[in-house]
């Protein structure tokens, strides 16, 4: 727990995390693995777990963080309900992307990296989801939707924010 | 009669489960259902393959949800007139006809999650004549008579590093996949994954025995979530099937394969940065020598090749290394995957001989540019290669010549442009990416990369100065002498071959602040043709910043002081009076 900054409002429930340091603590270079196992079970990498699997693997906490913040994988912030990942690879670009970016942008009234106040949807463009003949591509949670056009992401977004309501 | 379902990330991105399951509500028990893997003919997804017994009888395209019910009641009678709508055309046919398939050989045909059908396409008589026949210098020295070289991009002699790895001293060595595919527009690797999982087993254990490893690992990049899924249940049908594992076959070789996620970095597709990864550090690249074959994984001898590199092995050593290498070029040999994208008409992944010309792949196979707009150019290598101009197409597909025009083979990814992509803009979407992946170790990458995109935002923004152009060259040179690896050098070749080839676009944005190619909104107006006009006033409605004014009934004018380029105006008139200039 981290004794020089006042980040106790991350009161995560460490022992969540047991199982898979158990498994993986002692191995050799599973680091990475770890922290995907603990992004799996909390949603995100909080300030108290990084110190936790520090202690726990004998490393240090400027050590994991230092992985952790390298990854692009990794976040230290929640995420919303739905991550919408917006690729904006080679042919994603050239057939587009930039508009579809903007047309989230203005949907959500949020911009790449950030969560809508209602805690609904998460923005992050994605270097490359490898759908390169679908493009523009976004994919949100495990879905991929290709072929966008702004009128279909927005009625995509709607779509799935009418079913919150219900 | 058995129908089959094409099921890559692609395929199901387009609908392919939807119709999977559409056909299988109807299904009367009369005909069989199977998977496939990606065929590559990814502008023609979803796509069900009709078979009657070994024999594909019709090949059905872009089918939806909705064709599901015709489609099962057109197999239940074996009569698909019904629905010959949906047949594949004869050009679109061309697409696969023109193509030579050695690393793809299986996909889009065989199901990824059966081992059986694997084998009963020759599936591991590789490895069985491996372990009963050959020795591992044998292997060698086929792979040697093959011609085979690294298929990621660096084309380095497979037969060398095999060599070099098996040469080092040490009891405990280490065969390592680099899935990590990490270039934009580029997904070989991951349609064999997903498609023909048990073809790199198979490669992977014939290159460990080769080496002398007992233990391989597949580094899959974590933005494949199904060609992992497809990858651990083959890893664990194999591990079943006594193919992997202690004493494989009896021969008293043993190997054992994993893999291990990564975590999104584009540096890892650096060799030395995945050995880092795979032990949990920061991925950042080793100096070298030593050579991962002298010191990789664990400070032990590691090989790292790709999982093209290592789907062609299986294949020549059944056929022998000479097959391999009487097709392709002098200096290239063999076959290259290509993945086809942009703006082109039929998009997917092209497997030809080397020697072919771009043009064959461009024109020839992909039918080239979409709308028949006039073709620019085609990027090759991601953001390591360059941009090769439409006058160069009849340059032939082989490391050296392509080296020549200042790109580079790279790992098959083959982004095409036309008349309404700014090169100028490609260079700056090159270096924002090489930017955020440089690991930040050498100086001269982690800022001159950061300098470059600078500069060039400011050209596409207007604000491009007199010897930005000589200023991006010097970074360009010094960016190379002082990267340590193939990231920070390769980074430059986007810059330089636009300034290559493209010179007149960086002048024309940085002297009269213009954009040739009509892309960089800062540098364009847009203007209603009054002529055309009908005063509809539907631009003005949809006009975020009401720019827009004019009487109803009359031609609308655009306030280009308040514009912000948006395009709505542009996208909503269906007079097509709205221009941009």
């Amino acid at each position: 727990m981290c004794n020089s900054c006042n980040c106790s409002k991350n009161k995560s429930d460490l022992t969540l995390l047991d199982g898979v340091l158990e498994k993986y603590a002692s191995v050799k270079g599973s680091l990475i693995t770890i922290l995907q196992n603990a992004q799996e079970i909390y949603g995100y990498l909080p300030t108290d777990v990084i110190y936790y699997i520090a202690e726990k693997t004998n490393s240090t906490p400027a050590k994991v963080m230092g992985v952790a913040t390298f990854y692009t994988q990794f976040r230290l912030q929640p995420i919303g309900k739905y991550l919408i990942m917006l690729c904006q690879g080679t042919a994603c670009h050239v057939n587009g992307s930039a508009k579809i970016l903007k047309t989230i942008e203005e949907e959500l009234e949020i911009k790449d990296g950030e969560t809508t106040k209602d805690g609904l949807f998460t923005l992050k463009t994605v270097a490359c989801l490898g759908c390169c003949s679908l493009s523009p591509v976004m994919m949100i949670n495990e879905e991929t939707y290709g072929s966008l056009t702004s009128d279909k992401v927005v009625s995509i977004l709607r779509e799935l924010r009418g079913k919150e309501v219900q | 009669m058995k129908l089959v379902v094409g099921q890559g990330s692609c395929g199901i991105a387009a609908g392919a489960s939807k119709v999977y399951d559409s056909i299988s509500k109807y299904n009367d028990g009369k005909f069989e259902m199977g998977i496939s893997g990606c065929i590559g003919m990814c502008y023609l997804e979803p796509i069900v393959d009709v078979y009657d017994g070994n024999e594909l009888v019709h090949r059905l395209v872009k089918v939806s949800e909705k064709d599901g019910e015709a489609i099962a009641k057109a197999a239940s009678n074996g009569d698909f007139s019904t629905v010959s709508n949906l047949f594949i055309s004869e050009e679109d046919s061309s697409f696969l006809s023109q193509q030579t398939r050695i690393a793809l050989r299986h996909c889009g045909i065989i199901d990824p999650n059966d081992i059986n059908a694997y084998i009963n396409a020759d599936g591991y008589s590789a490895i069985k004549k491996v372990l009963s026949s050959m020795t591992p210098e044998d292997v060698i020295e086929e792979i040697k008579v093959s011609g085979l070289a690294g298929r990621g991009g660096a084309g380095f002699p497979t037969w060398f590093k095999w060599n070099a790895a098996r040469s080092s001293k040490g009891e405990q060595k280490y065969l390592i996949c680099n899935a990590d595919e990490g270039d934009p527009g580029a997904f070989m690797d991951r349609a064999v994954i997903e498609s023909d999982p048990h073809n790199l087993i198979e490669g992977m254990l014939i290159g460990a025995y080769a080496i002398g490893a007992s233990e391989a690992v597949v580094y899959v990049r974590a933005e494949y979530p199904l060609a992992i899924k497809r990858l651990d249940e083959a890893i664990k049908q194999a591990k079943e099937a006594g193919f992997v594992g202690e004493n494989i076959l009896g021969s008293g070789f043993s190997c054992n394969i994993s893999y291990k996620a990564g975590a999104g970095a584009f540096v890892c597709g650096e060799e030395t940065a995945l050995i880092e990864s795979l032990e949990g550090k920061r991925g950042m690249p080793r100096l070298k020598p030593p050579f991962p074959a002298q010191r990789g994984y664990d400070d032990k001898p590691s090989n790292i090749n790709n999982v093209e590199t290592f789907a062609n092995v299986p294949w020549i050593l059944l056929n022998g290394g000479s097959a391999f290498s009487a097709m392709g070029t002098e200096n290239s040999k063999g076959t290259k995957v290509f993945a086809l994208t942009g703006k082109i008409k039929r998009g997917g992944l092209v497997e030809v001989p080397m020697g072919k010309t771009l043009r064959d792949v461009i024109f020839g196979i992909g039918g080239g540019i979409k709308n028949d707009r006039p073709c620019k150019a085609v990027q090759m290598g991601g953001p390591s290669g360059g941009c090769i101009p439409f006058e160069l197409f009849d340059t032939i597909i082989d490391y050296k010549a392509l080296g020549a025009t200042g790109a580079i083979m790279g790992s098959g990814g083959m982004v095409v442009m036309d008349d309404s992509t700014c090169m100028v803009n490609m260079a700056k979407f090159f270096l924002d990416f090489t930017t955020k992946e440089s690991c930040g170790k050498c100086v001269h990458c982690r800022l001159g990369t950061k300098r470059m995109y600078e500069i060039l935002t400011r050209i596409v923004a207007g604000e491009g100065k007199e010897g930005d152009i000589e200023l991006l060259e010097e970074l360009c040179v010094s960016i190379k002498d002082g990267a340590l690896c193939g990231l920070g050098q390769t980074a430059p070749n986007p810059v330089l071959t636009t300034i290559k080839y493209f010179r007149n676009e960086y002048e024309a944005h940085i002297n009269d602040k213009k954009c040739p190619a009509k892309a960089c909104s800062d540098l364009l107006s847009y203007r209603i043709d009054a002529e055309k006009c009908t005063g509809c006033t539907l631009c003005a409605i949809k006009c975020p910043v009401k720019a827009i004014s004019g009487e109803k009934k009359n031609p609308q004018v655009i306030d280009n002081e308040k514009c912000i380029k948006c395009g709505n105006c542009k996208t909503v008139c269906r007079f097509g009076a709205v221009f941009v200039e």
